[in-house]
């Protein structure tokens, strides 16, 4: 018996039109080796990408260039196998990091602050004009891969605005909605929370990044904006950091996120 | 009204009916997060035998959503046939299996009793189940549909060819749909999930998809799989439409957040059924369905998500669907926690929904942070192959590169039609004969360089 590749199918050129795996050939009723092994090997990838886990050494350092404390904290969710099946406690903060935040908001002089950053109705108060919280999601790999380089421009753009940046935050079993009460444990106006999203057979490191205009516990999807597939191979790093930019403006300008928020960047413009 | 069951001289009380079928359900994750799962492995065979005891008459007289605040409770106690329950009337839930199993009861005698039954009997029962007696009572049953070919026959297995692409281009879709009409999928529908839902994008594709059909005179029908309100305007603009897709849900409040009600299928189903399109049968609706998604919504009324999935039964059958289809994996660990949990719900949505009387196919599936692999779902190909299924799946490498989630590839149906000796719609079998694509054994032909559907995606 033949090791050999079978006969291609005679329409595999129609392959050019779709990432679809289509004209894989056949055993019988059945895949080819190849075909099987290139299907497990990114399963396997996919897998170990909902495993992996912040490198935070790495982190810290890649971070260092924007000269900003960094909060370490953890959800609720005390590993991933609960992670994966209690996502309410993914979106809040453990006791630990409650204490941890209150302490640097105690040492920063933060907890009575008053007069900056007055909204028109005199309500609410916000001590930075912007969050930006790191999670790693369903695949810390894509953190690890890209939140560096993202944030560093991210925040190198912000400061040329004028803007100021909220202490960063890294956060480990953490799911979307955990910014929220981080960035208005900070009286943050904006959050961004760059997270991994959940795997892709070919996609095991894409990054999302959520936008919320003046954050606070309990908000849900309809109030944020968001940005998929943040990876070289998907939205480029650059084309994500204007993006963000722009939305962020929007934001400030309007004064609210989410469904409300006529996304009108034109992500042509940026990838040729 | 409160039920008890005392095991070795402990009484576990359950409040209610509701509290009394989410103890009784087999573990699942869903159930954990929402609250409502039994604590310990030993207070669920206690719920189960309560409710072995429970007379189904019970279901008549108390409602795990209140008949006032619920369109489906509603539906659900108006519509019971008592003529077609009198047979069972006299009979507890644990007498059900027993008869459900037995030898008298065959496929005639599942079919008369459909009407008679209410989604929370059949769930009911099928707590008390193991995965045998599924696949036992699900093979039993008999559901037909027409449109323009025949499903459901016994000995007979149908695919939804499902041809994604992530932005929706033409060469791309069509490149997937000639890969599966090459390996005899489609029989069920061509059906493709749009990645966005603008009426323009939906007329382009159900425009292109009949282009095809119509080129090749596949007898099949075709669909895109947009909200039930686009798909209307779609009609209204002229667009050549065979069957009205919406995913429905198990509580009036679930089917809110999806933006439906039945008034509003009532329309979609009077306006797709308006166009005559079918020719050997007018079944025009695709239903979708799943575990979990009233939990997900924050509307299961602190009923389990199976008892949720079998009252979505209820809404599907006043439409006479042509296809139903239990999306069982995709929506992740969290309500169904890994291949076991997967596994468990795709032969009880199966067997819940054959029996009452539903053309039950299975999007076999999971997602990259369930535990379950490629081999999970082998498992549950099989079972629902030995259990009569009456469609899945069929995606190019098993891969969807557009929704992100693995399910069932056209080589996995070759697989079960080889394994139980099934073949596909009678009318599609004829065409794939004619088309020379698959020979009078059911074996796949070698496709020759000139074969004329290598032109389709050409369109």
């Amino acid at each position: 018996m033949s090791h050999l590749p079978d006969q291609p199918d005679p329409w595999a050129f129609l392959q050019s039109h779709t990432s679809a795996r289509i004209a894989r050939g056949r055993t019988g009723h059945s895949l080819p080796t190849r075909a099987l092994l290139d299907f497990q090997l990114d399963h396997a990838r996919a897998r170990d990408a909902v495993y992996s886990e912040l490198e935070r050494d790495t982190l810290l350092t890649q971070l260092q260039v924007i000269q900003q404390p960094v909060l370490q904290l953890h959800s609720r969710a005390a590993d991933r196998q609960q992670y994966l099946q209690r996502p309410d406690l993914g979106r809040k903060l453990d006791e630990v990091s409650l204490s941890h935040l209150d302490l640097h908001l105690h040492l920063s002089g933060l907890e009575d602050l008053t007069g900056v950053g007055v909204d028109l109705g005199g309500k609410s108060v916000h001590g930075f004009d912007l969050s930006i919280v790191i999670v790693d999601g369903l695949s810390a790999t894509a953190i690890n891969r890209h939140a560096g380089t993202v944030v560093s421009r991210l925040a190198e753009e912000i400061r040329a605005f004028g803007w100021s940046l909220a202490p960063l935050c890294l956060v480990e079993q953490g799911r979307v909605a955990i910014g929220d009460e981080i960035a208005h444990a900070l009286k943050a106006e904006t959050v961004v929370v760059l997270i991994g999203e959940r795997p892709g057979l070919t996609s095991p490191d894409s990054m999302g990044a959520y936008l919320t205009f003046r954050p606070q516990p309990g908000l849900t999807d309809e109030s944020r904006n968001c940005i998929s597939n943040i990876r070289p191979e998907g939205f480029p790093y650059e084309a994500a950091v204007q993006k963000l930019l722009y939305l962020l403006t929007e934001m400030k300008t309007r004064r609210l996120s989410g469904v409300l928020l006529k996304d009108e960047f034109d992500d042509n413009l940026l990838t040729p | 009204m409160a039920y008890r069951c005392t095991v070795r001289n402990f009484t576990y009380h359950f409040d209610d009916l509701k509290m009394l079928l989410a103890k009784a359900t087999p573990l699942r994750s869903g159930d954990q997060l929402a609250g409502v799962a039994a604590q310990t492995a030993e207070e669920r065979v206690a719920a189960q035998m309560a409710l072995a005891d429970l007379p189904l008459t019970m279901f008549l007289n108390e409602a795990v959503i209140p008949y006032e605040t619920d369109e489906i409770t509603r539906l659900i106690l108006d519509t019971h046939d008592a003529d077609a329950f009198a047979p069972i009337k006299s009979l507890t839930v644990g007498e059900l299996r027993n008869y459900l199993l037995s030898d008298e009861v065959d496929t005639q005698t599942l079919t008369n009793l459909q009407p008679g039954l209410t989604p929370e009997m059949v769930a009911a029962v099928s707590k008390l189940m193991r995965n045998q007696d599924l696949i036992t009572v699900s093979a039993k049953c008999e559901v037909i549909t027409r449109f323009r070919d025949t499903i459901g026959l016994k000995g007979r297995f149908s695919t939804r060819l499902q041809p994604n692409h992530p932005t929706d281009d033409f060469r791309g879709v069509a490149a997937s749909i000639v890969d599966g009409l090459f390996y005899g999928s489609g029989d069920a529908v061509i059906g493709i999930n749009p990645a966005t839902d603008h009426v323009r994008t939906v007329v382009r594709l159900v425009d292109m998809m009949d282009q095809i059909r119509q080129r090749f005179e596949i007898p099949t029908q075709t669909c895109v799989l947009s909200h039930i309100t686009t798909t209307l305007q779609a009609i209204e603009q002229g667009a050549p439409v065979d069957l009205m897709f919406q995913s429905i849900g198990g509580t009036e409040a679930v089917n809110s957040s999806f933006g439906i009600n039945t008034a509003l299928l009532r329309e979609g189903f009077d306006a797709t059924r308006a166009l005559k399109r079918g020719t050997v049968g007018q079944n025009v609706m695709y239903f979708e369905t799943g575990q979990g998604s009233a939990l997900s919504a924050n509307a299961h009324h602190g009923v389990d998500q199976q008892t949720c999935e079998v009252r979505a039964y209820a809404v599907a059958r006043l439409f006479e669907p042509l296809l139903v289809n239990t999306v069982v994996g995709f929506i992740g660990p969290e309500y169904l926690y890994n291949g076991k949990q997967i596994i468990r719900a795709g032969l009880e949505d199966h067997c819940c929904g054959k029996l009452l009387g539903l053309p039950m196919g299975v999007d076999i599936c999971y997602t990259n942070h369930a535990e379950a692999d490629q081999d999970d779902m082998d498992t549950l190909l099989t079972l629902l192959g030995t259990a009569g299924v009456n469609f899945i799946m069929g995606i190019p490498g098993a891969d969807d590169v557009m929704l992100h989630y693995q399910s069932t590839s056209f080589h996995d149906a070759l697989y079960l039609r080889d394994l139980c000796r099934l073949r596909p719609a009678p009318e599609f079998e004829a065409w794939l004969l004619r088309m020379e694509l698959m020979n009078a054994d059911g074996k796949l032909m070698p496709v020759k360089n000139t074969h004329r559907l290598l032109q389709a995606a050409g369109l």
